[in-house]
């Protein structure tokens, strides 16, 4: 699925990123605490979250997150939004709960980057 | 004395990058760099995405609990030395430090997305070799490797 049918299924707003809308992404993972989001995220990935300050633009970063999807209508701060375009990294906000962002994307065939987190240790 | 087996081997990349601490809005600056420097050695994604983390997470906590530090970075042609050290208070207890959950950050930490007492657990995890060592009122160093599994990693 690329990042334009993601930012229509979830009725969402491109903040940063426009260029890369024709990205395309398989998997997922929803997390407001950043190490978890460190541990098991894998590469490529959507990252649903509801936190705004920059750090999520660095786990980004650090992780090779596709895209970042900010839930909850929540607008990050000038200086993630200057970060997140000096990274290249997509951001968009959408109005949709955690829950209905992670249902809708699912329901498309969008995964999680993994099941249980006792599958072994995701490290790509 | 162990012998370090791998010491006769060149060192492709070293650097020492100092991290302040306190300073949040630079939190991460450091580990984005080493990341670049290593997509530009052209490492696999897979080794770069582990010493990144484990920076990132050693540049969090040096920002987040001490006064000044640094990370210091080797890269040699079989793995990846990362080491951070800082000047701080130190950590009194280890083994309660090391424990997933456990942990003294403050709110401003915990609203970063961080302090939820998984930091030391992701570096170890995601280290080959670990090794921590504090002194209380002088600060603490971690010492991690990633090695370079050249079968799989094509370089």
């Amino acid at each position: 699925m690329t990042l334009r049918e993601v930012k229509d299924i979830l009725d969402a707003e491109v903040l940063v990123g426009q260029e890369q809308m024709d990205k395309d992404v398989k998997t997922a993972f929803g997390a407001d605490l950043m190490s978890d989001v460190l541990a098991f995220a894998k590469a490529g990935s959507l990252l649903l979250t509801g936190l705004t300050n920059p750090q999520v633009v660095r786990t980004s970063d650090v992780l090779d997150i596709a895209a970042i999807i900010l839930v909850r209508g929540k607008k990050p701060s000038p200086e993630t939004l200057t970060l997140a375009e000096e990274l290249k990294i997509p951001i968009m906000t959408t109005k949709f709960i955690l829950f209905e962002t992670a249902g809708r994307l699912y329901q498309r065939g969008i995964v999680g980057c993994m099941e249980r987190v006792d599958e072994e240790r995701v490290r790509t | 004395m162990t012998k370090n087996v791998f010491a006769h081997e060149t060192t492709l990349y070293e650097n020492k990058f100092p991290v302040e601490g306190g300073n949040f809005d630079k939190a991460g600056q450091v580990s984005s760099q080493i990341k670049a420097i290593l997509k530009r050695m052209k490492l696999s994604s897979e080794i770069i995405r582990r010493v990144a983390l484990v920076s990132y997470e050693s540049e969090i906590n040096i920002v987040s609990y001490a006064r000044k530090g640094h990370i210091h970075i080797q890269v040699k042609p079989d793995y990846v030395l990362i080491e951070a050290i800082d000047e701080g208070d130190g950590i009194p207890d280890l083994e309660l430090a090391m424990q997933q959950g456990w942990s003294t950050a403050s709110q401003r930490i915990r609203e970063m997305g961080f302090g939820a007492g998984m930091g030391l657990c992701n570096i170890k995890n995601f280290s080959d070799f670990f090794r921590i060592s504090s002194d209380v009122g002088k600060g603490t160093q971690l010492k991690m490797v990633i090695k370079i599994d050249k079968i799989f990693d094509g370089i």
